[in-house]
């Protein structure tokens, strides 16, 4: 198979695009694809400061990489969750990247260790909170990577989010009708109030397979292992089920999330709805600050909850 | 051949010569939820893999 711009070898077929790409063409379009989410999108600017959350996983590090190489203004924080046997491997990657690859671009890396912030690391903290440990990891994440954007005044938060990770949420969603949910799958969520960072995801209109692939091809040294508490996870469920949808049918797991993104800019500008919301509903959390629907936001409440167990 | 897989990392061994979508189908695997890597390249569904050859198939989903 031959690439399908310059006519050399393929290393990739991409049946949704009817193309294969050898390797320099499929890092074009792998740029192309974000470069064109950050414009449509409206995410940020070239002079912009970008704060990236990285896991160690393909699609961060890929995220991080690409922004860097069109020459953002991007810096990165690690949220180390202290998982047995995952987190210390994930955080060498983070680390191993931002040394090799990231300072050279003049960029820098943040890490926040939940055991030495918290006291304790996330299974610890899960299990005396009564929560699953995904959940509990997810509340820690979205708090601290909020946190660190709002305070150290970062015009956009990055996430690394790709079209699997959106079109299966949206499956989730409309599965079971959670129709309040789907304002949020946006690419794009504006600092609606006071507290709130502005939050992009440049990667939704890339697979990923496609994210593997750039990574692999890029040398970029990723954890391939998968994390030991999202086993038997309902995403992964949603992903195999759209991936063999994918397979008979290339193209359908972009025209389900694209076509429902152009079904709701129609209905209604996401940030003008989202914003109006947000602003009826939220207010500061009376012992952090950061917004939230009740008095004390989630996070402080499983924080407190968390002490009194001890 | 010999393959190595992931979750859980196991090795296989498959008759040559093959394309790599028949391996991947022998397998019962998705090709758009896993590259096909020989020796340390990565290589399209149609490329004809032998019996010497050391295949990686490595998985791209990730718990998002």
């Amino acid at each position: 198979m031959n690439c399908t711009k310059c006519k050399t070898k393929a290393v990739i077929d991409l049946p949704r695009h009817n193309a294969a790409f050898c390797t320099p063409c499929f890092t074009t379009y792998v740029h192309h694809q974000v470069l064109y989410a950050i414009k449509h999108q409206r995410m940020f600017g070239p002079d912009d400061r970008i704060l990236v959350a990285v896991s160690g996983g393909k699609d961060s590090l890929a995220l991080w990489d690409i922004l860097l190489k069109r020459g953002y203004r991007a810096d990165a924080l690690y949220v180390d969750l202290g998982i047995p046997g995952y987190s210390a491997k994930s955080r060498a990657k983070v680390e191993r990247f931002a040394d090799t690859v990231a300072r050279p671009h003049g960029a820098t890396l943040q890490i926040h260790t939940v055991q030495e912030e918290e006291g304790k690391g996330i299974k610890e903290l899960a299990n005396l909170v009564h929560r699953p440990t995904c959940a509990t990891c997810g509340t820690i994440k979205r708090y601290q990577f909020n946190k660190a954007a709002v305070e150290q005044e970062y015009d956009v938060m990055a996430t690394g989010h790709n079209l699997d990770d959106e079109a299966s949420r949206l499956l989730g969603n409309v599965l079971h009708w959670q129709d309040e949910y789907l304002d949020k799958q946006s690419p794009i969520l504006p600092a609606s109030v006071e507290g709130f960072a502005k939050k992009v995801k440049p990667l939704y209109r890339l697979s990923e397979r496609e994210l593997a692939a750039y990574a692999l091809l890029n040398k970029i040294d990723y954890i391939v292992e998968e994390c030991p508490m999202a086993k038997g996870s309902k995403m992964l469920l949603y992903k195999e089920v759209l991936n063999r949808l994918e397979t008979e049918s290339p193209g359908t797991k972009h025209r389900f999330y694209w076509g429902f993104l152009e079904k709701q800019t129609q209905a209604q500008p996401a940030s003008t709805s989202m914003t109006e919301k947000d602003q009826a509903l939220l207010h500061p959390c009376k012992t952090c600050g950061q917004p939230t629907t009740g008095e004390i936001c989630s996070y402080c409440k499983m924080m407190a909850r968390a002490k009194v167990s001890k | 051949m010999r393959v190595q897989l992931s979750h859980p990392e196991r090795s296989v061994d498959i008759k040559g010569p093959k394309k790599a979508k028949d391996v991947l189908r022998e397998l019962n695997l998705v090709q758009e939820a896993h590259l096909v890597i020989r020796g340390d390249e990565l290589i399209t569904e149609d490329e004809l893999l032998k019996d010497d050859d050391l295949v990686e198939i490595r998985p791209v989903i990730s718990g998002g």
